[in-house]
């Protein structure tokens, strides 16, 4: 065989050992989906969303779970974005460069690969017990925010390298300063992919179960909590006591909560993609 | 704003007559004395002193990379934020050091503005672009900005041509309208100096064109100074020329004359085209 027919042939195996791969995740995903829906979409209804939980499957619904939820998004949320857009402009616009910089950059990188499970015992320790916070929302939210602060951070400061050192010049020849620059330009330029990692970063959040269950999410709460002091369960944590029993339907119960989880952060992505094509499209530069 | 007062004194009926690198009684508008500048140990600028006339033209020509940007920008002081930027010697604007702890660089800027290689309108509307420089010095009145952003648009001969779509995205714009439109959204902060770097060296010969009658006309109100790469250009809408080299100051003086008999060989061998 010459070299060019080999060369061909090489391109060919490689070209099907991509769309075996390709093809290999997408069909496991959609079995996976394919599965849950098949399971749990007899027990969708109005009535699993908003009733309480309860000893028996069928009258267990999902009510506390996505209050909880709710309750933990909005407080992550309140928390992670200021705290982690502002540390993502800090140290994209203002940080001098030396070797602490170097440092703090390098690290923030790893802390987004940190298991989730040690953010957790780190919750534990500082929220729960050294701040006396109990096993609140507050200790959850602030679990979840110091997780997925790097993310935040990083996606943050890719979003303002992303926008041209021209509309900065032309800015500050103007006579703007730094933060009339940033505030005015900077920042709304780069607002759509601050928005799109920060919703990224929150649809991961939505997921977590490891580092709740260590905080002190509890599996039976049957009450939709009060105000952010209050005990908490979340759907993930709902979803993990309800595949551990061993009656079917609790398991069917689980593959419905699957669902609306799924559903929830199906909406979330797609709110981020929306806006990233919105503000690309606004931004041509 | 007191150098606009200064530049409207009886002086400027010699704006006529063309002006002589040293002129008897008009003023110099912008002094570089024994300028150094380095980026870390790389010395951009070597020892640069020049005199600016008011209300003239003035060209930086040179080959790519001999410092003819960096001593643009020294003007505005758009150099300061760069990495490992330092320098030696003086700016003076109306005689005052424009490096001096006791100037703010934003006031600076009011005064000084500046036209970029490639135009570069923000992403937003026309309007809200030229109206950009004002809104950030805290101007409130809605009235006195929408008159500076039509006198400003007229002064940069680009209101007939978009006077029915002020709302429209300035990103929407031809690239000649662009570049016109930043120069108009220079002049709404109704600086005295202009400083161009390369204005047209992104456009076609006709919007080119437009911009270099543009720039003639703006000579009676502004001191410009243009750095350009294109040297027909530099002999058309220049005053003076300095011809940069390797961080030198080869040569400087009436554009003619440097175009027409140039007192070094090395000026006559760059515009002659033999290197650079």
């Amino acid at each position: 065989m010459n070299n060019a027919k080999f060369n061909r042939l090489k391109d060919k195996a490689f070209k099907y050992t991509g769309i075996i791969a390709s093809i290999s995740g997408i069909v496991v995903l959609a079995i996976f989906i394919g599965f849950v829906i098949y399971m749990g979409v007899q027990r969708l209804s109005w009535d699993f969303i908003v009733q309480l939980p309860s000893r028996f499957a069928e009258e267990s619904g999902i009510y506390t779970a996505w209050m909880g939820t709710v309750w933990i998004m909005v407080f992550t949320t309140l928390i992670s974005f200021p705290l982690g857009v502002g540390a993502g402009i800090y140290l994209e616009e203002y940080a001098p460069e030396n070797r602490w910089s170097k440092f703090l950059e390098i690290n923030i990188s790893n802390l987004a690969s940190v298991p989730s499970i040690i953010y957790g015992l780190l919750g534990l320790g500082v929220f729960v017990r050294m701040m006396q916070m109990g096993n609140s929302i507050l200790a959850g939210a602030l679990t979840l925010s110091l997780l997925i602060l790097p993310i935040i951070i990083v996606s943050t400061r890719e979003a303002i390298k992303a926008v041209p050192s021209s509309i900065r010049d032309a800015s500050n020849a103007l006579g703007a300063s730094k933060w009339q620059t940033i505030w005015h330009q900077i920042l709304p330029a780069s607002f759509g992919g601050i928005l799109t990692g920060v919703i990224l970063a929150l649809s991961r959040a939505i997921g977590e179960t490891a580092p709740l269950i260590v905080v002190g999410a509890l599996v039976y709460v049957p009450f939709a909590p009060q105000n952010p002091l209050d005990e908490f369960t979340v759907l993930p944590v709902q979803i993990y006591n309800w595949v551990s029993r061993p009656q079917e339907e609790f398991i069917i119960n689980a593959a419905a909560a699957i669902i609306v989880l799924l559903g929830i952060t199906f909406i979330m992505n797609g709110i981020a993609v929306y806006l990233r094509n919105k503000w690309q499209s606004k931004m041509e530069w | 704003m007191d150098s606009e007062t200064t530049s409207q004194q009886p002086k400027t009926s010699q704006v006529e007559t063309k002006p002589k690198l040293n002129p008897n009684n008009r003023s110099f508008k912008l002094q570089a004395e024994n300028i150094d500048v380095f980026y870390d140990d790389f010395q951009a600028i070597k020892d640069i002193s020049l005199d600016i006339v008011e209300n003239s033209i003035t060209a930086f020509i040179g080959p790519s990379g001999c410092g003819k940007s960096t001593f643009l920008r020294l003007f505005n002081r758009m150099n300061d934020n760069i990495d490992g930027f330092h320098m030696n010697g003086k700016i003076l604007i109306d005689n005052k050091n424009i490096y001096d702890e006791s100037i703010k660089v934003e006031e600076l800027r009011k005064k000084v503005g500046m036209v970029f290689q490639k135009p570069n309108p923000f992403p937003k509307s026309i309007y809200e672009n030229v109206a950009y420089g004002l809104r950030i010095q805290g101007v409130k009145d809605e009235e006195f900005i929408e008159n500076r952003v039509i006198e400003s648009l007229k002064q940069a001969t680009l209101y007939s041509e978009i006077e029915d779509n002020l709302d429209k995205q300035a990103l929407s714009l031809s690239g000649g309208q662009q570049q016109r439109l930043c120069i108009a959204r220079a002049l709404a902060v109704k600086p005295s100096v202009l400083l161009m770097d390369e204005p047209t060296s992104a456009l076609d010969p006709i919007s080119s064109g437009k911009i270099e009658d543009l720039i003639h006309e703006l000579k009676k109100e502004f001191t410009i100074v243009i750095v350009t790469h294109n040297m027909q250009q530099a002999a058309r809408v220049s005053d003076n020329t300095a011809f940069l080299y390797m961080g030198n100051l080869v040569e400087y003086g009436d554009t003619q004359k440097i175009f027409t008999n140039p007192e070094k060989d090395r000026t006559q061998n760059y515009i002659t085209g033999r290197f650079g």
